[in-house]
Parts: C-alpha cells; sequence; structure tokens
C-alpha cells in the first residue's frame, strides 16, 4: 500500500511544450495569487465580507468571478482547438499531438459547460430570485455557500490535471469502451469524474434550495400565477436539475466503480453494456441543456416587455410553454444517438418527441414578438442582446430540428454542423441571454448602468464573430467533415481559417467588454443609476427594505477545499486522503446544529 | 428559528428524498439491463434464501414502525429507547447484508465478476450506505436529545429522520421485489 497512491514523480512531467507551458502557467499564477492576497492585506477583508459570507448577492457575485475565470480558460482551449484546425491541412499536422488535441478538446467542452454556463446561472439565479420573490434570502444560506464552494472544488480539480498527471482525452461526454482503463489508463477520465462529481452535487444543492426558497417563501400575496417569468424559467430549470442531476451521480459513480474496483458497468468484457452509458448520460444530458437555457428565457420576459413599454404577452402561454419544455426535456435524449441500434421505430418516437419541443419554444419567440409589436421598443445594449438572440437561436433551433430527423441525422451525426448547432443554441442563448441579463440587473447591484456605447460595440463585434465562427461549420458539415478532427482536409482549410478569424472577433469583443466594466466603473458618477433605471414595472426593482447582516461562516469553504483534497485522493487513488476528508467534512457539517439547539 | 423554518427543511427533505428516487431509479434500471449478464457466474436465483431476506425484511420493517412511533412520544427515555431500538435494528440489517456479501466474495462472486455481480453489489450496496448514513443521523440525535432534552428543533429533526427512515423501507421493498424475488422467474 502506497501512502501516495499512484501519484509519484513522474506525474509531475508533461511531455508537450504546450502542456508544459500550462503547467508553468498555472503554477505561476496561483502562487502569484496567493501571495498577493497574503502581502496586500487584503486576505482578511476578503474572508470577512466576501469567501465567509452567506448573503445571496455576494455569492451571487462570487459565482460570476468564476464563470469569469474559466471562461477565459475554456476560451483559451477554443483558441488552440481553431489555430491548430486552421493550420493542420494534410500534410502538415499543425502543432498539436492528437492526444494533447483530444485532452483540449474534452477539457473546453467541460469547462465551458459546467464551469462556466453553469456558474453563469447559478450566478444570476443567486442575484435575482430572493429579490423577485422578494423573501429575505433563500432557503438555505449555508447550502447555498456550500454549493458555491463544492463548485469551486470541481473547477480547481479540472486545473489541477494541468499540473499533476493530465486531463480527459474521452471528449466532454466520456464514452466507453475509451473511457475505461483498458483504453484510458491514465488519471485524465478520473479528474473527469470527480471534477464533476463534486460540481454535480453542488448543482443539486442548489436546485433543493432553490425550488425550497421560490415555493416557500414568496412574499405574501405572491400567488404562482403572479410569480415574474424569471422566477418560473428559474423553477422548471431548478426542476430538472432536481430529476436529472441524480442520473449523472449514478453513472459517474459508476464508470469509477469500473476504472477503479474492476467492475463490469460499461466495459466490453463480461457482460458490461457500454450503450447503458450512453442512455444513462443523455437522460441526464438533455435536460441540462435545457437547464441552461430555461433561465435565460426568463430573462428575455423581463428584458423584452421593459423596452418595449408593453406588459409581457401572454403570461399563461409563457408558463404553460416554459412547464411543457420541462417535461419534454426527459423524453428526447435518444436524438443523441439515432445512430447507435435502437432501431426505426424507436428511433421514429423520439425524432417527433425532439420536433414537438419546437412548438413551446416557438410559443415562446412568438410571445416576444407580440410583446414588442406597436411597442414603444428602445434599443439599450439588454434590448439588442435580445434581437441577436432571436435571430441566431432560430437558426440553431431549426438546424436542431433538422437534425431531429433521424435519416438526416445519419449523415449528420458528429459532423462539424451538430458542433455548429451546439454552439448556436448555445453561444445565441446561453451567453447572450446572460449579457442581456447581466447588462440589465448591473445597475440594480452597482448603483450605475453600463457604458452603452461600448456595450454596442461588443454586441455588435459578438454577434459578427458568432456568425463568422460557426456559420463555416455548417458547411464544413454538409461537405463531409466529422468533428474533433485534429488534422484536416486541405479542401476544408479555407472554411476552417474563415472560422478562427470569427474566433478572433470573439476575443475583440471579449476584450470591449473588458473594458466596458473599466471604464463603467470609472465613470460610475456620470452612470449613476437611480433605484429604477429602466422603469420597470417588476418587483424586484421597487426599493428593498434593509436587510438585516446574515451570520458569516467559513464552514462552507473549508468542506469546499476538503473536498478537493477528497477528489484529490480519489484520482490518484489515495484513499486514506480521501476518507479523512470525507470523515472531516461530516464532523464540519454535523457540528453547528449543535451550537444553536 | 421559526415555524418558518420547520417547513423549509421539512420540505427541503423531500425534494432530496424526490432526487434520490431518481438516482435509485438509475440503478434499478442499470440492474434490469444487466442483470441476465451472468457470464457463467453466479445468476439471480442462486443469491435466494428466503429465511435470511424475511429476518431483513422484518427487522427494517420494525424500525420502522418503532421510529414512527417515536417520533410521537414526549419523555427523553422513551425517544432515547426508540432511537436505541431502532439503531440496534438497523444494525442488524446491516449485519445480515454484510455477511451476504462476505459469503459471495468468499465464493468468488465478487462485484467484479459480472456486470451481473458489479449492479447487484452497487444497488444493494447503495441501499445499504443510505442505511448506515441514516444510523448515523440517529446516533447525533440521541447525542442531543441526551445533551439539550427534546427542543422544538429536535422534534423536527426526529420527523425529518423518520421521514427518511421510511423511505429506505420503500426502496427495500423495491429490492426485495426487484432484485431477490423477481430473479426466481429468470
Ligand atoms: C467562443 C467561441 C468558441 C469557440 C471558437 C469554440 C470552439 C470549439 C471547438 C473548435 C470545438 C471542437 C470541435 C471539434 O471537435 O471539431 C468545440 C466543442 C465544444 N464547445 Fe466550444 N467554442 C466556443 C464557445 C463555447 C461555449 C460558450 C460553450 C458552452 C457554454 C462551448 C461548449 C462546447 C462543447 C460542449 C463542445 C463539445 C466538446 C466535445 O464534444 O468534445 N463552446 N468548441
Ligand atoms: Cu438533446
Amino acid at each position: 500500500m502506497n501512502f501516495f497512491g499512484t501519484l509519484s514523480i513522474d506525474s509531475f512531467v508533461q511531455t508537450s511544450a504546450v502542456a508544459m507551458g500550462a503547467q508553468v502557467f498555472v503554477i505561476v499564477a496561483a502562487t502569484g495569487g496567493v501571495l498577493w492576497l497574503i502581502f496586500s492585506g487584503t486576505l482578511d477583508w476578503l474572508w470577512r465580507e466576501w469567501l465567509t459570507s452567506l448573503d445571496h448577492k455576494r455569492i451571487g457575485v462570487m459565482y460570476l468571478i468564476l464563470a469569469g475565470i474559466m471562461g477565459v480558460r475554456g476560451l483559451a482551449d477554443a483558441t488552440l482547438l481553431r489555430t491548430q484546425q486552421a493550420t493542420a491541412a494534410l500534410p502538415s499536422s499543425g502543432y498539436l499531438s492528437a492526444e494533447h488535441f483530444a485532452e483540449i478538446f474534452s477539457a473546453h467542452g467541460v469547462i465551458m459547460i459546467f464551469f462556466v454556463a453553469m456558474p453563469l446561472i447559478f450566478g444570476l439565479i443567486n442575484l435575482v430570485i430572493p429579490l423577485q420573490i422578494r423573501s429575505r434570502d433563500v432557503a438555505f444560506p449555508f447550502l447555498n455557500s456550500l454549493s458555491l464552494w463544492l463548485t469551486v472544488a470541481g473547477a480547481l480539480l479540472v486545473n489541477a490535471s494541468l499540473v499533476v498527471g493530465q486531463f480527459s482525452a474521452a471528449g466532454w461526454l466520456p464514452y466507453p469502451p475509451l473511457s475505461e482503463l483498458a483504453f484510458s489508463p491514465g488519471v485524465g477520465v478520473d479528474y473527469y469524474i470527480w471534477a464533476l462529481q463534486i460540481a454535480g452535487v453542488a448543482s443539486l444543492i442548489s436546485a433543493i434550495n432553490f425550488l425550497t426558497t421560490i415555493i416557500t417563501m414568496r412574499t405574501h400575496g405572491m400567488r404562482l400565477m403572479h410569480m415574474p417569468m424569471f422566477t418560473w424559467t428559474t423553477l422548471g430549470s431548478m426542476l430538472l436539475v432536481l430529476f436529472a442531476f441524480p442520473l449523472l451521480t449514478v453513472v459517474l459513480a459508476l464508470l469509477f466503480f469500473d476504472r477503479a474496483l474492476g467492475m463490469h458497468f460499461f466495459t466490453s468484457t463480461l457482460g458490461g453494456n457500454p450503450m447503458m452509458f450512453v442512455n444513462l448520460i443523455w437522460a441526464w444530458g438533455h435536460p441540462e441543456v435545457y437547464i441552461l437555457v430555461l433561465p435565460l428565457f426568463g430573462v428575455f420576459s423581463e428584458v423584452v416587455p421593459t423596452f418595449s413599454h408593453k406588459k409581457l404577452f401572454g403570461y399563461t402561454s409563457m408558463v404553460v410553454a416554459t412547464m411543457a419544455i420541462t417535461a419534454l426535456s426527459f423524453l428526447v435524449w435518444v436524438h443523441h444517438f439515432f445512430t447507435m441500434g435502437a432501431g426505426a421505430n424507436v428511433n421514429a418516437v423520439f425524432g417527433i418527441a425532439t420536433m414537438a419541443i419546437a412548438i413551446p419554444t416557438g410559443v415562446k419567440i412568438f410571445n416576444w414578438l407580440f410583446t414588442m409589436f406597436r411597442g414603444r421598443i428602445v434599443f439599450k445594449t439588454p434590448m439588442l442582446w435580445f434581437m441577436g438572440f432571436v435571430s441566431t437561436f432560430v437558426i440553431g433551433g431549426m438546424t436542431g430540428v433538422l437534425l431531429s430527423i433521424p435519416g438526416a441525422d445519419y449523415q449528420l451525426h458528429n459532423s462539424v454542423f451538430l458542433v455548429a448547432h451546439f454552439h448556436n443554441m448555445i453561444i445565441g442563448g446561453v451567453v447572450f441571454g446572460f449579457f442581456a441579463g447581466f447588462t440589465y440587473w448591473f445597475p440594480k447591484f452597482a448603483g450605475f448602468t453600463l457604458d452603452e456605447r461600448l456595450g454596442k460595440w461588443a454586441f455588435w463585434l459578438w454577434v459578427t464573430g458568432f456568425l463568422v465562427a460557426f456559420m463555416p461549420l455548417y458547411a464544413l458539415g454538409l461537405m463531409g467533415m466529422t468533428r474533433r478532427l485534429y488534422v484536416v482536409d486541405p479542401s476544408w482549410q479555407p472554411l476552417l481559417i474563415v472560422a478562427a478569424v470569427g474566433l478572433a472577433i470573439i476575443l475583440a469583443a471579449v476584450a470591449v467588454q473588458i473594458a466596458q466594466l473599466v471604464v463603467s466603473v470609472r465613470n460610475r458618477e456620470r452612470l449613476h443609476a437611480g433605484h429604477n433605471p429602466w422603469g420597470s414595472h417588476a418587483p424586484e426593482w421597487a426599493p428593498l427594505p434593509p436587510v438585516d447582516r446574515t451570520h458569516n461562516t467559513g464552514v462552507a469553504m473549508c468542506i469546499g477545499a476538503l473536498a478537493f483534497l477528497g477528489g484529490f485522493g480519489m484520482v490518484w487513488h489515495m484513499w486514506w486522503l480521501a476518507i479523512l476528508a470525507l470523515a472531516v467534512s461530516a464532523v464540519l457539517f454535523i457540528l453547528p446544529p449543535f451550537k444553536h439547539v | 428559528m421559526s415555524t418558518h423554518q420547520h417547513n423549509h427543511s421539512l420540505f427541503g427533505l423531500w425534494l432530496y428524498i424526490l432526487s434520490d428516487c431518481v438516482l435509485f431509479a438509475g440503478l434499478f434500471a442499470t440492474f434490469a439491463v444487466l442483470r441476465g449478464q451472468t457470464f457463467g457466474n453466479l445468476s439471480g436465483s442462486d443469491l435466494l434464501h428466503l429465511s435470511t431476506l424475511l429476518v431483513q425484511t422484518l427487522v427494517l420493517l420494525t424500525s420502522s414502525m418503532i421510529i414512527g412511533l417515536t417520533t410521537q412520544a414526549k419523555s427523553r427515555g422513551v425517544i432515547l429507547f426508540g432511537l436505541a431500538a431502532t439503531f440496534i435494528l438497523g444494525l442488524v440489517f446491516i449485519g445480515f447484508e454484510i455477511q451476504e456479501f462476505a459469503g459471495l466474495v468468499a465464493a468468488g462472486a465478487g462485484p467484479g465478476h459480472s456486470a451481473f455481480l458489479s449492479s447487484f453489489f452497487v444497488l444493494v450496496g447503495t441501499h445499504g450506505l443510505h442505511v448506515a448514513v441514516g444510523m448515523l443521523w440517529m446516533l447525533i440525535l440521541g447525542v442531543q436529545v441526551w445533551l439539550h432534552g427534546t427542543t422544538h428543533a429536535f422534534s423536527r429533526r426526529l420527523t425529518m429522520l423518520a421521514l427518511f427512515w421510511h423511505f429506505l423501507d420503500i426502496v427495500w421493498i423495491a429490492i426485495f421485489s426487484i432484485v431477490y424475488l423477481l430473479s426466481t422467474t429468470l
């Protein structure tokens, strides 16, 4: 029995220059950050005011900061992927090895979904929901903080893999048998499993928290059918988390049992069934995409009436559509693997169910458009983001319906057409929706609005960059380019270069957004906003009663740190470390109720 | 901590139990898919020994009844007695399960020997783990009532524990029927 499990000095050796660069970067950034905190004297303030805070607003802000940091990492990965594919037209093979390329696209997908998109929505939900239902805080402030710190622990595990060992190279959903020990003998898949296991539990806890908050803590007189739309869509999204995330927990645990304890759930030997993994992971994975996008539908339902100076058109149908989407999300997962042998009849059923989701989504789109109809529309940036959203999201929706026809999907599955489709939905829907909500609610918390001129620049750059980066992928997919290729056919190179230019435009857009934040903070006197700068009638804009300061506790952060250590122990088979971390966390979790019975 | 808090925690626990149902549903589905994949090793009907199963089931059901009655009790002594009795019955249940698992491993039918055995061990073991957590919870509540007597917060926690324990009963009935009884038809 080895004290360090499978960890050894060799685990620190990275094989390629790019990987070594990343390793050095992470080490320098981490030590630099820690040293700066210690010597600048901000540590104490940070600890008191932020890290130990149980205030939903501060927790929300910390989620957004996490998303921002991980977003930089995700964009760096995207840059590596795009430049590789643009330069690796055979006979050239670019500058990344096949293995390293696979690691990067896996990390990119995992980071963007779990550590950018999820924290973005949890950040918004934390900031806005208690204000919208006018409750003092969430139902369980401590668990709220715990969710945050567990998510951070997961994110840290992903980044730790840059320093020690390597990350999974089996894609953002690691299908067996590739992800089994026989074919992925390194620790990459284990990092994946534990980063997501920890972050997944965090999401589940948040769902319980926000569902309880929305159901039991609404202000006096706010009946269900009085709830603002953002609250409704958050309710739908959190219901999906509640029913979908346990399946992720199961499937990750079973994969780990296969890898670490020699079991045979998904192996290709002794009766294991890889298709069971594919079914379970997509039974979680399809709801997940609606978990991400539903809250942003809610954002648009707040933004569009405000800037059209009209009441939301068709509130009741909006509620019904939201709940219909919530329910239908669980009935379509097979569309992710039409080609994997389910048979014509099963495929037909799931194809039709998938097309059915377009109906409630269409209802929503028309409701927003009818809200604008004959309204007095003002094109402030949040409204622009809505315009960007409708025009791009509809394209993605139509390509999605195209993919839901099993016959067509046989041709397009796992081509870059699919990659274009889901980026179309995630960037057009989730990312643009977040920007709309962020600019819209920013003055509520900061007391000043964001600079409009730079905001408009960022908007136009994002929309152009998005179109230039992803429309070529639709064409390339139709030309037969499959996804995840580290070298490409020369005939595809021109369009891949266009796509890389698109990414450059997106990077410029992000730079403008950072500048927008800085400039706005500088000019906050001039941008000063009253308590209701957009003249909205929604409840969150009404002045709030003063909040009694919630108490602080560092326990959640300590449990987060222990979860990181425990996850690290699991990855490297240091069982003692994992057990110790779990035991100490349990004690920390159990002790507080003893103090105030 | 008012009655308000009470509603929150209880509601939250119900939500957790719902999500746990999905977790078990995933494991049951996996078991259903893999239960024929015995690969020449033991199969479901080999695991069926009705006498111990009957004892296990009765023990768990009785413990559920006791904790249900305990939630109605007022005096510290009775509550402590009820918690202790439930704990011991839980221990007996787990004891039987460990014995069954150890026997299988000794007979060369551990979880790594076929897909069927993997799914069996993990499904039944996950339930066992839940029972163990419930017992830990009992221990904590026992210490609390010992130290502080029956406060308002305490009776809330006891109700929640009882709810959780009943839920584990229901899962066990499903395991009993699907894993053990249905295996005879294979
Ligand atoms: C900002 C510009 C972005 C660019 C240029 C970009 C680029 C890429 C590329 C090149 C791939 C691999 C395609 C292939 O294998 O052929 C990919 C995959 C993926 N991206 Fe992005 N991405 C961007 C933003 C995002 C965002 C915002 C998200 C999510 C919030 C996201 C989620 C994913 C996912 C889930 C995959 C699938 C990974 C896989 O299947 O291995 N991406 N992206
Ligand atoms: Cu889907």
